[in-house]
């Protein structure tokens, strides 16, 4: 895109356009990620889950013609990837970070075995919805071109968020993510429902990695993702476990990747890389300023080990 | 005896069992015999000289990043930055080596070193001391920094330090072939190998037979007792993380003046990942950190082989590596379990 024709203008017009195009599936792993860790389980593999949802989605939809049908195979291959992390974990003396990191590396191993086949067909593209159409500029229209999973993920925020806090199941998910031992008193089994968790965490992460491979950028190859699903951790730090606030992160960290490009756009050339550091340095920040030897971060899961 | 037996036990079934998972994915999927396909990969890792020295090339940065998960660990703290304190142990030694063109070989490669030790480990202690005084979270923190370290990286590579004659990658200038540093006579090896297992046993020596290593074991017992000895955990806790890091951060350097000659993306492909997972397959064990790399090198110089001769995908390898790394954190669960079993049974 280019910005030059507005002027300065286009800096904040490609900071919205980057926000609605790249952070979907920073939306649906970051959902993914705070889900699994607000029932007590840190899930670092979802990159690998990502790029298995992109291949597998990808795939589908070049055999079956149906990107949703795709979409759908994305979020079963996330759940199973989910699954395994838990069923693993579960084990006792099984450390969850590691297997986490092992699973990432298993994960976008395999999507790059089984997806060799998919690397130069075209599949058929998920759609978009115009909402520029009132506007004659055409960076406009192009920055208010919206994809369906956009909006599937901002109403999902909402929805896990109503869900974690009015339903007994969300109850059930925050008392194992807080303390087991009350879980246990209400008869909840700590076990299966950080399976669920898991797994479902999963399913969202596989329909972030279907968005990239069958909207934006839109085809399979091995060089796809470029660590959105390593940064859900971040971005559910940075939104200290709410779902709503990981809406509003994704969209800033979406944002943020699109700051380096529309700089470079308009002539400033020196230091646009450091931009994309900007999230995780205020996500380092927002730790430092809220930790103290005495106390975790404010948020944090109380039986999430991973931050204590 | 039984603990030892299991020791080699444990992970000798994980290893069989990812065997049997590749193997079925191999026949089912690939249509591919799986013994001839393990025949090959032998060949191809540790068949011949020209394998071995395939194998040990690979080896070489695992060694050295894996010591960055396996010495904090002594402490109980789990640093997961191996790959950031790489990468910027890449950009100081290619910084470094740029700035001492015109100094004699040995101390232009002296200063390369340096830098990128002192880089990689107060990029590591970074993450320890916040832990230490603001009680952040080391896990976190330095998986955060691992972040802003390649966009720092980044940073450097398209801006000061660019060569402007890299059009295709942008890479910072070459620090010139007079100053690279070699391979060992008489192989294609690089002198990374020796680095890396010469701070292996250093670190084991330091661990095993100096107070500092007496220390370090009682802080990653029990840090009250620790205090209560009047041991000063905060500066162990900085020497430790800043060792580990200074290895990542060697690690970059050899990136740099063996291999590529100058930083550039190429220095982020994972060995700081890859290096975590030998640190816990190695039960962050110093010496055995090395035959682990080794091991996950060969699988990785076979991959060529696979490829050329039975047409599997490059990743195929990885795949192994992935099921590995899983089926050894798994088998964890096991030891003190396999034998209790047969009594009751």
């Amino acid at each position: 895109m280019d910005g030059t024709s507005l002027g300065l203008w286009g800096v904040p017009l490609a900071m919205l356009a980057g926000a609605i195009r790249v952070s979907t599936p920073f939306i649906f792993v970051s959902l993914g990620e705070c889900l699994t860790e607000r029932s007590g389980r840190i899930n670092l593999g979802l990159e690998g889950t990502l790029v298995m949802g992109a291949m597998s989605a990808y795939g589908i939809a070049l055999v079956t013609g149906s990107p949703w049908l795709g979409v759908l195979f994305a979020a079963l291959v996330g759940l199973l990837m989910g699954a395994l992390h838990a069923g693993i974990c579960q084990l006792p003396r099984v450390n969850d970070i590691a297997t986490g990191i092992g699973l990432m590396l298993f994960g976008t191993g395999l999507a790059f075995f089984l997806g060799k086949p998919y690397i130069q067909p075209k599949a058929p593209n998920l759609g978009a919805i115009d909402f520029g159409w009132w506007s004659s500029i055409p960076q406009v229209r192009q920055a208010l071109q919206v994809n369906y999973l956009f909006i599937v993920g901002i109403m999902l925020a909402f929805v896990l968020a109503w869900a974690l806090k009015n339903t007994r199941w969300g109850l059930i998910v925050r008392l194992a993510g807080e303390s087991v031992d009350a879980a246990l008193a209400m008869g909840a089994s700590v076990g299966r429902v950080r399976l669920i968790a898991t797994s479902i965490g999963g399913s969202f992460a596989g329909v972030g990695g279907a968005f990239l491979s069958l909207y934006y950028p839109g085809s399979w190859n091995e060089g796809l993702s470029s660590g959105q699903g390593l940064m859900a951790v971040a971005l559910v730090i940075f939104a200290r476990w709410e779902p709503v606030r990981c809406l509003w992160a994704s969209l800033l960290f979406g944002a943020a990747g699109a700051i380096s490009p529309a700089l470079q756009s308009v002539g400033v050339t020196e230091g646009y890389y450091l931009f994309s550091a900007a999230p995780y340095a205020l996500t380092l920040g927002l730790m430092i300023a809220t930790c103290s030897p005495q106390r975790s971060l404010r948020g944090a899961p109380g039986e999430l080990g991973a931050v204590r | 005896m039984e603990q030892v037996l299991e020791r080699i036990a444990v992970p000798a079934l994980a290893l069989l069992a990812s065997a049997v998972m590749f193997g079925l994915l191999l026949a089912i999927y690939a249509r591919v015999d799986p013994l001839e396909a393990y025949a090959l990969m032998y060949q191809g890792a540790f068949g011949s000289w020209f394998s071995w020295q395939n194998t040990l090339l690979r080896a070489a940065p695992l060694i050295l990043t894996a010591l960055c998960t396996a010495l904090p660990s002594r402490l109980g703290l789990m640093i997961i930055g191996n790959e950031g304190a790489l990468v910027l142990g890449g950009v100081a030694a290619a910084a470094a080596g740029v700035a001492l063109v015109n100094v004699p070989t040995l101390l232009a490669q002296l200063g390369m070193a340096l830098a990128a030790m002192a880089m990689g480990g107060v990029w590591i202690a970074l993450a320890g001391g916040l832990r230490q005084r603001r009680g952040v979270n080391e896990t976190i923190s330095s998986l955060l920094l691992t972040y802003i370290a390649i966009a720092l990286m980044n940073h450097f590579v398209e801006g000061p330090l660019r060569d402007p004659s890299s059009l295709n990658k942008p890479s910072t200038f070459p620090i010139g072939d007079a100053h690279m540093i070699g391979t060992i006579p008489g192989t294609d090896v690089h002198w990374g190998l020796v680095f890396g297992v010469a701070a292996c046993v250093l670190v084991y020596v330091v661990q095993r037979f100096t107070t500092w290593g007496f220390a370090m074991r009682v802080i990653g017992g029990n840090p009250k007792t620790a205090r209560m000895m009047g041991l000063d955990v905060g500066r162990y806790v900085l020497i430790a993380c800043g060792a580990g890091g200074a290895a990542a951060g060697l690690a970059g350097m050899v990136e740099v003046a063996a291999v590529h000659g100058r930083a550039n993306a190429s220095l982020a492909v994972g060995y700081g990942y890859s290096g975590i997972l030998v640190s816990f397959l190695a039960r962050h064990h110093p010496l055995a950190i090395i035959p682990v790399s080794i091991l996950l090198g060969g699988i990785g110089a076979s991959g060529g082989l696979l490829q050329r001769r039975l047409d599997l995908p490059d990743a195929a390898v990885v795949v192994l590596q992935g099921i590995l790394f899983v089926a050894i954190l798994a088998s964890e669960t096991l030891y003190g379990r396999l034998w209790k079993r047969k009594e009751t049974a």
